[in-house]
């Protein structure tokens, strides 16, 4: 599993396939939800040469540079695009893997960093380094390139956008959720295993591994009937939400028509609205706009006035329609953002 | 920075396995309709040359594209070159899509691999500057290019007709209708709420412009509708729910229940003699006279047997009388008759469910209801039938009283922002018929407040001549208020008409005995729910909306439901028989085709996709969509679809799919939109910073590393 045991021979590592974990701009969740899959884990190490994992355990990227193209069997991309340093990343393993899995919310869409691309990099770096709750008085902002005594010292710049690891690289396989469900994880590990053992069919390129063909209500025990709403309401309006009826019925804005299954549909279940983690369903080219167009088919008003009144009951759409996915969207930042407000 | 012309990158992968496209382009002059502003000859050759790679082989402009040479064009290059695909650069696919898939199929390919786009509506017509809209005919063309690569041959789905019609509504466009089809030898079922069919036009006494009597031209009709061999006759029933498609629709009727054995009763009306309850007619006498708890709406009622009003009679609501039972020599009387549903099995349905009348109290400064001799024009045309509750004598609310100054007030509810902007057609003539009415009955001076004068029909002008004529005094403004607080000499007891005369330029109040208000037509109070359960669309007044408001008028987007007469809007009494007779003839038509071709544009369900949301369920303007409760999906009757789209934009998990529109195909019309740019150039990707990484990197990856080492 070390660096150490890897350079031992190409005997050794056509035995063991080679797996990569590596992440991106993200939160963490997504590694925690591997090492999740519990004694799996186990299998995992048995099934695979683990040849990088930062977050678990020490490696180098010179090691990885070393290796020849296509060395690594499959490599898991967690988190987004956010400075160069990842985009280098990313191409340097997309070269020297067979292939590359998107990983979680944030490889995939963009997920909540992705929300960013609603402001510049000025904008941003202007809430980072001045915002209310940053002291710095002396308005010190960091530098991409600087000279010290042992030559140019190079820092990851910050990217004018954040990008989908697919806007970036060519990607094999998605696995989506924020972070995707520790049973599924292992469900897709698994497929991809036995089809390297030739014991089960390549999934084709660009399957979406560890979900459902199908959207959250597929899995929702609630019970549904046609869609009228006059109201939408939100989580914190209500104090007891019908525990057997449609959330969407009852006037609260569930994701859940839209977001691809595969979660077992947990929030619904416990009375807290799908918010979309799961992405898109099977074919659908952007989120937001066939979640606005659904929603908008069933609000039960004709005038002007009403309609605003009953639209009055999401008061951050893009947070409702685009939590996850707005970078990977057809919109994929607001103006601001690429015309990089005049920097 | 690497900006690319996406459009011609995803095409050719995707349709490889379909093995050579062949796509011939036509670009049609339309006279100068296209070609005084689009360089029609410049948009065929830079088809041939810059869309030669997704696989236009020939690209022809020619002065009239749907001429019988036009269509050669296309038929002999299908032959000659091998042409497997047609994009027909002209008007809208409304006009002439029909024409050239035609024209394809004539030359033995399947007409759905052809398309239409419109470079006249949505291009020339619409814009001067030649160069832009020469750049805007290429986007568009390359648009239609991209999509019909991806079209599929379709076939028409093929439906028996059922010969059987339903018709809705027993007035007179109504009846017409079920006696046009029922003449031609094929059955009717006459569906009517009321007692009796004959609808408003049975509660006339005149109709303009001639004065026929209603009745006089009515009551025959409908005696013919009720007797008719080919004609079941449903009154005091009311369709509950209408499944299937044209061809095969399947239609629940409630028939409410009379107490009275249909097949019995004789219509002798011994039971109306000695039924003690009297009651006020709210209907058909407008409030102005008594029916019994047992009654026909009228003499002439079609049918003759009567109903029970369960609310009024005695024996419902004590147990005890029964005097018509004991009278009734038939033995018709049933106090025990249900509620009974009937389903008919139908092709085609014609919907003549015709108005409602304006409610005056809305207006309170009119004083309906209020002032009591301000009467609707419904009461008047009570007050002056012979055979109304004072045998037509014009009279005020009082019963005796003969009125010496009547001001008849047009446009009560109509073209009134307030109300109804639109005009509701028949007031004029009505009020002009008031007018002469009052004049022939009585003494009285008339006034008469109009805003505008519509007299356009045959006869009608002469018919205004003639009141002017015989002395109606015309005030032209509309009135603000009707009051009865007289404070000038000779107002006192009056009703006080406070107008201002446009004509005269001054305020005035003209005191009268009578004001009879000429109130507008509405859409029924159901007209929405109507249109929901017969799947037909209704504007948002309530009036339903015809396939085409001038080519197409009897006509809906649903195909086999019909409409006449005042359901689609106010009509006076010759339009509405027009109508009626007109909506029969398409019925005819295709009873006599036996079976019709439907078009293949349908949207399906992927049930795989499907989670069973049901959002898309209370969609469908046709009830095309149903939910199947043990798996749990939804789904879509093919023969019902009309192709609509709307279920597959509302379908969150894209789980919707319409055939010849699919997300590929809209989306690869919208890539090939994008390869022209307003000013004729290649159109870039946008300046979105993305395009700064694709291929080499814009920064040397070295000291990225360099970095990460340090």
């Amino acid at each position: 599993m070390s660096p150490a045991a890897k350079s031992n021979g190409a005997a050794k590592a056509a035995a063991k396939p080679k797996l990569a974990i590596f992440g991106a701009a993200s939160c963490g969740g997504c590694d925690i939800a591997i090492v999740n899959i519990h004694e799996h884990i186990v299998d995992v190490a048995n099934a695979f040469d683990i040849v990088l994992w930062p977050t678990i355990m020490d490696g180098k990227y010179s090691d990885i540079e070393a290796m020849a193209d296509g060395e690594i069997t499959i490599t898991l991309v967690s988190g987004s695009m956010r400075t160069d340093e990842t985009i280098h990343l990313a191409r340097l393993l997309r070269r020297k893997s067979q292939f590359v899995v998107s990983f979680g919310s944030c490889a995939s869409e963009g997920c909540i960093p992705g929300l960013a691309n609603l402001s510049s990099r000025k904008q941003i770096l202007d809430t980072a380094f001045t915002g209310s709750s940053t002291d710095n008085p002396d308005d010190i902002r960091p530098v991409w390139e600087c000279q010290v005594p042992e030559g140019v010292l190079h820092l990851p710049e910050f990217e004018p956008v954040l990008r989908t690891l697919d806007q970036v690289v060519d990607v094999d396989y998605t696995i989506p959720g924020c972070p995707p469900e520790s049973s599924q994880i292992w469900a897709a590990l698994e497929a991809v295993v036995k089809a390297l053992n030739g014991t089960g069919p390549l999934p084709p390129k660009g399957s979406v591994l560890g979900a459902g063909e199908s959207t959250v209500c597929d899995e929702c025990a609630r019970k549904r009937d046609v869609k009228k709403i006059s109201q939408f309401v939100r989580i914190q309006q209500v104090a007891k939400f019908d525990p057997e009826i449609c959330l969407l019925e009852q006037g609260l804005p569930c994701n859940g028509p839209a977001t691809r299954n595969g979660c077992g549909a947990l929030c619904p279940a416990v009375s807290a609205p799908c918010i979309g983690c799961y992405g898109a369903a099977e074919g659908v080219v952007d989120y937001g706009a066939r979640l606005m167009s659904a929603f908008a088919s069933v609000v039960e008003a004709t005038q002007p006035e009403e309609i605003d009144k009953v639209l009055d009951g999401i008061p951050d759409p893009v947070g409702q329609f685009y939590r996850f996915s707005l970078a990977g969207s057809l919109l994929r930042s607001g103006r601001a953002a690429w015309q990089n407000d005049g920097e | 920075m690497s900006g690319h012309d996406h459009a011609s990158s995803g095409a050719s992968k995707d349709i490889a396995a379909e093995g050579e496209i062949r796509i011939g382009v036509y670009v049609c002059h339309c006279g100068s309709n296209i070609a005084g502003i689009v360089d029609v000859a410049e948009v065929a050759r830079w088809a041939a040359e810059e869309l030669k790679d997704q696989g236009v082989v020939v690209a022809r402009d020619y002065k009239f594209m749907c001429s019988s040479p036009g269509q050669d064009l296309v038929t002999d290059d299908i032959r000659d070159l091998g042409l497997n695909r047609i994009v027909v650069a002209a008007c809208s696919p409304h006009l002439h899509e029909n024409t050239f898939r035609t024209a394809t199929a004539r030359a033995g390919l399947n007409p759905y691999l052809c398309e239409l786009v419109s470079i006249r509506e949505q291009d020339s017509w619409v814009h001067t500057d030649k160069a832009a809209a020469t750049a805007k005919a290429k986007a568009i063309l390359a648009g239609g290019v991209e999509r019909v690569r991806r079209n599929e041959p379709l076939d028409p789905i093929i439906v028996e007709i059922n010969p059987a019609t339903l018709v809705v509504g027993g007035g007179i466009a109504g009846i017409q209708a079920t006696l046009e089809i029922a003449d031609a030898g094929f059955h009717v079922y006459l569906v009517e709420k009321d007692a009796s069919i004959g609808g408003h036009m049975a509660q006339f006494d005149k109709t303009f412009p001639t004065l026929d009597c209603a009745a006089c031209i009515l009551t025959p009709r409908m005696v013919s509708a009720g007797t008719h061999p080919n004609v079941t006759l449903l009154t005091w029933s009311e369709v509950t729910h209408v499944d299937g498609y044209v061809g095969n629709f399947t239609v629940t009727v409630r028939k409410k229940a009379r107490y009275v054995d249909e097949s019995v009763c004789n219509g002798c009306g011994v039971c109306q003699e000695k039924c003690p309850k009297n009651v006020i007619d709210e209907v058909y006498e407008a409030g102005l006279g008594y029916r019994k708890a047992i009654y026909t709406p009228f003499d002439q009622a079609v049918p003759r047997t009567p109903v029970i009003d369960r609310e009024n009679c005695t024996y419902f609501e004590k147990g005890t009388c029964k005097a018509c039972e004991k009278f009734c020599e038939s033995n018709a009387i049933r106090f025990d008759q249900k509620d009974e549903e009937i389903t008919i099995e139908v092709g085609n349905i014609i919907l003549a469910t015709g108005y409602d009348i304006f409610d005056a109290r809305r207006i309170a400064q009119y004083g309906y209801g209020r002032l009591p001799n301000v009467f609707t024009s419904l009461e008047f045309e009570r007050l002056s039938n012979s055979a109304g509750p004072t045998n037509g004598h014009i009279v005020l609310r009082d019963g005796v009283t003969e009125p010496k100054t009547v001001g008849v007030i047009h446009c009560v509810g109509s073209r009134d922002r307030n109300f109804n902007n639109y005009c509701s057609a028949i007031c004029c003539m009505q009020s002009l018929k008031f007018s002469h009415l009052v004049k022939e009955h009585t003494e009285a001076t008339v006034y008469d407040f109009y805003i505008d004068m519509r007299t356009a029909a045959k006869g009608y002008d002469e018919f205004y001549q003639r009141v002017m004529e015989e002395g109606t005094l015309f005030v032209r403004g509309k009135p603000a208020e009707v009051t009865e607080a007289g404070r000038l000499p000779g107002e006192e007891g009056k009703l006080i008409v406070q107008v201002e005369d446009t004509l005269a330029g001054r305020q005035r109040r003209i005191p009268v005995d009578m004001v009879v208000l000429s109130v507008g037509l509405e859409p029924r109070a159901d007209a929405k729910e109507l249109a929901q359960r017969f799947g037909i669309s209704c504007s948002s007044d309530g009036w339903a909306i015809e396939k085409h408001p001038k080519l197409d008028p009897v006509a809906t987007m649903t195909e086999g439901v019909f409409i006449a007469g005042c359901v689609s809007g106010p009509k006076d009494i010759p339009t509405s028989v027009a109508q009626g007779a007109a909506a029969a003839a398409r019925v005819l038509g295709r009873i006599q085709m036996k079976q019709m071709n439907l078009e293949p544009i349908k949207a399906t369900v992927h049930a795989e996709h499907c989670s069973g949301c049901r959002i898309c369920n209370t969609m469908c303007p046709y009830n095309a969509i149903s939910f199947d409760d043990v798996k749990g999906v939804s789904f879509i009757n093919a023969a019902m679809c009309q192709g609509c789209g709307t279920c597959v934009a509302a379908c969150p998990a894209g789980a919707i799919s319409g055939t010849g529109f699919s997300d590929e195909q809209v989306m690869a019309q919208i890539e090939g939109l994008l390869r022209v740019g307003a000013d004729g150039t290649p159109l870039k990707r946008a300046a979105y910073p993305v395009a700064q990484h694709e291929g080499n990197g814009h920064r040397p990856e070295a000291p990225i590393e360099e970095a990460v080492r340090a």
